[in-house]
């Protein structure tokens, strides 16, 4: 373990939200609501090409002809699409060359944070493409890569600098009309990342971008485009926080992978969105659509740590088709006092010898409610797919709830899936065991919770890892009492 | 060192501890015997500080000071170390990972700095080979898949890891085979003399062969019924219970 205790107890002595502060930075915010003329809006204010307007606009017929959704297992008052506004940044100079420029607030809130430009350069192996709000403002360690022929920028910048890539993949794997938090996003984005990674190149670092919601009543549309051409290899990191806010937020972000033939890409997520107070007050709506495409001998593993948000609907998801490529999923979700969660995955069997893993972890606590939907799909094409599914549930308590819907639809009789799950609860001999040991109960859940979701944060990078546990305990203090 | 005076516990409606005196002094090791049922678990866990237990009358004092406010953690860094009848299995965490912790916790609550990694590691190396535990075993989750005899030697390296000033043994020999009895006891000797006590709960005299105890105490109905020395033991393995159940209906 890496964590020194001295870093435990400072976080278990914060009990409230410890990001939960707003920063007061002028904004340059659109009037709520949402029309043609904001969408049109919106591409300009970006001096966006012809085409992404009208990309946009497409989006933006679908989505006035879809529904929301309603077959998740959460409950929440459905946002009032019309009082939000659709794009806001912060009012200073977008761009800065070095950190001097920045808002000195803002930087505070970077420190806050604890992700402080400085130390972050300083963390060998990082670099950092930080999103307030919705534009980028700071981005390190490009020369580095820009040396192996890696971009990675805000996906306006892509837009601008490298119209041809953007063109060639957005909307290829989640289409503009794919679901209706998905057309939103396709209409409204306001920015996100951008990643390509060439041919044979090993990126070199683990890429990093750090997410945050701060002006009231401002949705976040984050798009993210991450490509990595034949055989080469990157590894990304997304994680973020949101200060306190009374309203409900709504995040809808869009992230599209595209591995080549013989590509790998790993997506590691810690997302610490608000998640509202004791009550259920509050707390961000979390509508989120990740889809990658494998072609042959291609490999996409998506990890996620979920504590935050008020309700969080959300599917990593992966297209296999390219023969014998590979899709995993490893996912941790906790939910407390009255988060709702409807988390998982589907796997596309399309390629024959392809093969998908599933370990999913849920812990609820409160009367929280957590759901875990999967679907493992095998087309008639693709022979001796295998699919590997374990979802283990945790409970604390007797007020929340744990759910599995696991759906399997195989046209290829060849096809062998497993599918394991089990639901435990945190018991007060276990507890009682601890406490004898001289750990207190607080303490002793987190090291249970830790046990239980060990196979996960295995698989996240080691800083990564160490932030996902302190995530972990913070979100379940006092659940048990 | 530990003072037990007329204690009385009961579960909801049910009464199991019927007025138990006892007092261990520095140094001692006292058996506990009686049949199943007579409590000698439910004693073990409400000197431990388990909730579950209602304390209805009496008191239970470590060194003078009345335990009754205290927390099982509190208890445990006062240096109370229970070896369970029925450890429970953690998944995930490992020994090494549980011991870690617990060791740090307890410094923590005595106002010292985490024990060094190098300490630690010197310690786990003595203890284990001591209690001729291989180290591959310390790297598996806590008690999950271990069998009976590998549990109760576990906690006895977790008893030898935290160097408790009063250890409660809870049938710490069954499942245990002779070769590994020997072991063990052998662990328990080592932390005796001096002024650490230790309390042995069994059902047979064979352990008391290894661990010789200075006082022996027959538990019925929840009531300490007969004490006396070591032959009490063995009059109790020649006899069984029926005789000691005889005599207090008498
Ligand atoms: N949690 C509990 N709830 C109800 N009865 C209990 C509980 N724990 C113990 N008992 C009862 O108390 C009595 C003493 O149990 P125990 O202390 O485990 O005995 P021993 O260890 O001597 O075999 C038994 O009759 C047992 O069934
Ligand atoms: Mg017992």
């Amino acid at each position: 373990m890496a964590y020194t205790e001295e870093e435990l107890k400072k976080e278990l002595e914060t009990k409230e939200y410890e990001y939960g502060f707003y920063t007061d930075i002028e904004s340059d915010t659109f009037p709520k609501g949402l029309s043609e003329d904001i969408v049109i809006a919106i591409s300009q204010k970006k001096q966006e090409p012809e085409w992404m307007t009208e990309w946009r606009l497409e989006a933006f017929r679908f989505w006035k002809e879809m529904e929301e959704p309603e077959w998740a297992n959460v409950k929440y008052e459905k946002p009032n699409f019309q009082d939000i506004s659709y794009y806001s940044a912060p009012n200073k100079k977008p761009k800065y060359n070095s950190l001097d420029e920045v808002d000195p607030e803002l930087l505070d809130t970077f420190k806050r944070l604890g992700i402080s430009l400085d130390e972050q350069k300083k963390l060998a192996g990082v670099a950092v493409d930080i999103v307030m709000d919705s534009v980028s403002v700071a981005t390190t360690f490009k020369k580095t890569l820009a040396e192996k022929g890696i971009i990675f920028c805000s996906i306006s910048e892509a837009i601008q600098d490298h119209p041809e890539l953007v063109k060639k993949y957005i909307g290829t794997v989640v289409p503009q009309k794919d679901n209706f938090y998905a057309a939103l996003n396709s209409a409204v984005f306001s920015d996100g990342s951008f990643c390509y990674i060439p041919k044979g190149v090993r990126c070199p670092m683990e890429l990093s971008t750090y997410f945050r919601i701060n002006q009231a009543g401002t949705g976040q549309f984050e798009r993210t485009l991450v490509i990595a051409d034949e055989g080469s290899y990157v590894s990304y990191l997304e994680g973020c926080t949101a200060p306190s806010r009374d309203e409900n937020q709504l995040h809808a972000a869009v992230v599209e992978l595209i591995a080549l033939d013989d590509a790998e890409i790993k997506y590691s997520t810690v997302q610490n969105w608000y998640p509202g107070d004791k009550e259920g007050k509050g707390g961000v709506f979390n509508f989120v659509t990740k889809r990658g495409i494998c072609e042959e001998n291609a490999k996409i593993s998506w990890t996620q740590v979920e504590t935050g948000s008020a309700v969080t609907w959300k599917y990593p998801s992966c297209v296999l088709k390219g023969d014998n490529s590979i899709g995993e999923f490893y996912s941790i979700a906790v939910t407390n006092n009255y988060q709702q969660a409807d988390t998982g995955t589907k796997m596309i069997h399309l390629g024959k010898n392809t093969k998908s893993t599933i370990i999913s972890k849920g812990i609820s606590a409160g009367q929280s409610q957590n759901s875990y939907r999967g679907l493992v799909q095998v087309n008639s094409r693709a022979e001796n797919a295998r699919n590997f599914s374990q979802c283990d549930s945790l409970l604390m308590g007797n007020r929340c709830g744990a759910h599995t819907f696991p759906y399997i639809e195989t046209k290829n009789k060849s096809a062998q899936i497993e599918h394991e799950a089990t639901t435990s609860k945190i018991g007060e001999d276990q507890i009682f065991y601890c406490n004898q040991r001289g750990i207190d109960t607080e303490k002793a859940i987190a090291l249970i919770v830790n046990g239980f979701s060990k196979e996960v944060l295995n698989k996240l990078p080691m800083e990564f890892a160490v932030e996902a546990q302190k995530l972990l305990e913070i979100s379940l203090e006092g659940s048990v009492g | 060192m530990l003072e037990i005076k007329n204690l009385h516990a009961s579960v909801g409606d049910k009464k199991i501890l019927n007025g138990i005196n006892l007092q261990v002094n520095p140094g001692e090791v006292h058996a506990i015997m009686g049949p199943n049922g007579s409590g000698k678990s439910t004693l073990a866990s409400v000197i431990a500080g388990k909730e579950e237990f209602e304390v209805k009358k009496g008191s239970i004092a470590l060194e003078g000071e009345d335990l009754e406010e205290l927390a099982p953690e509190e208890r445990a860094h006062k240096g109370i170390f229970l070896s369970f009848q029925y450890p429970v299995e953690i998944p995930g965490v490992s020994v090494t990972n549980f011991m870690k912790t617990a060791i740090n916790e307890s410094r923590k609550a005595r106002g010292l700095e985490d024990m060094p990694a190098n300490q630690m590691l010197k310690l786990i190396r003595e203890k284990s080979e001591m209690l001729e535990i291989d180290r591959k075993f310390l790297s598996r989750s806590l008690n999950e898949g271990f069998s009976g005899g590998e549990k109760k030697r576990n906690e006895i390296f977790q008893m030898a890891m935290m160097e408790p000033k009063l250890a409660i043994l809870d049938e710490t020999d069954s499942g245990l085979d002779i070769d590994a009895l020997r072991i063990v006891a052998n662990g328990v000797n080592k932390l005796r003399g001096g002024e650490n006590a230790i309390i042995v709960i069994t059902h047979y005299q064979r352990l008391l062969e290894y661990i010789v105890p200075d006082f022996v105490h027959v538990l019925h109905d929840g009531k300490i019924v007969k004490s006396g020395t070591k032959e009490l033991a063995l009059e109790l393995e020649e006899k069984g219970y029926d005789w000691i159940k005889q005599e207090t209906v008498v």
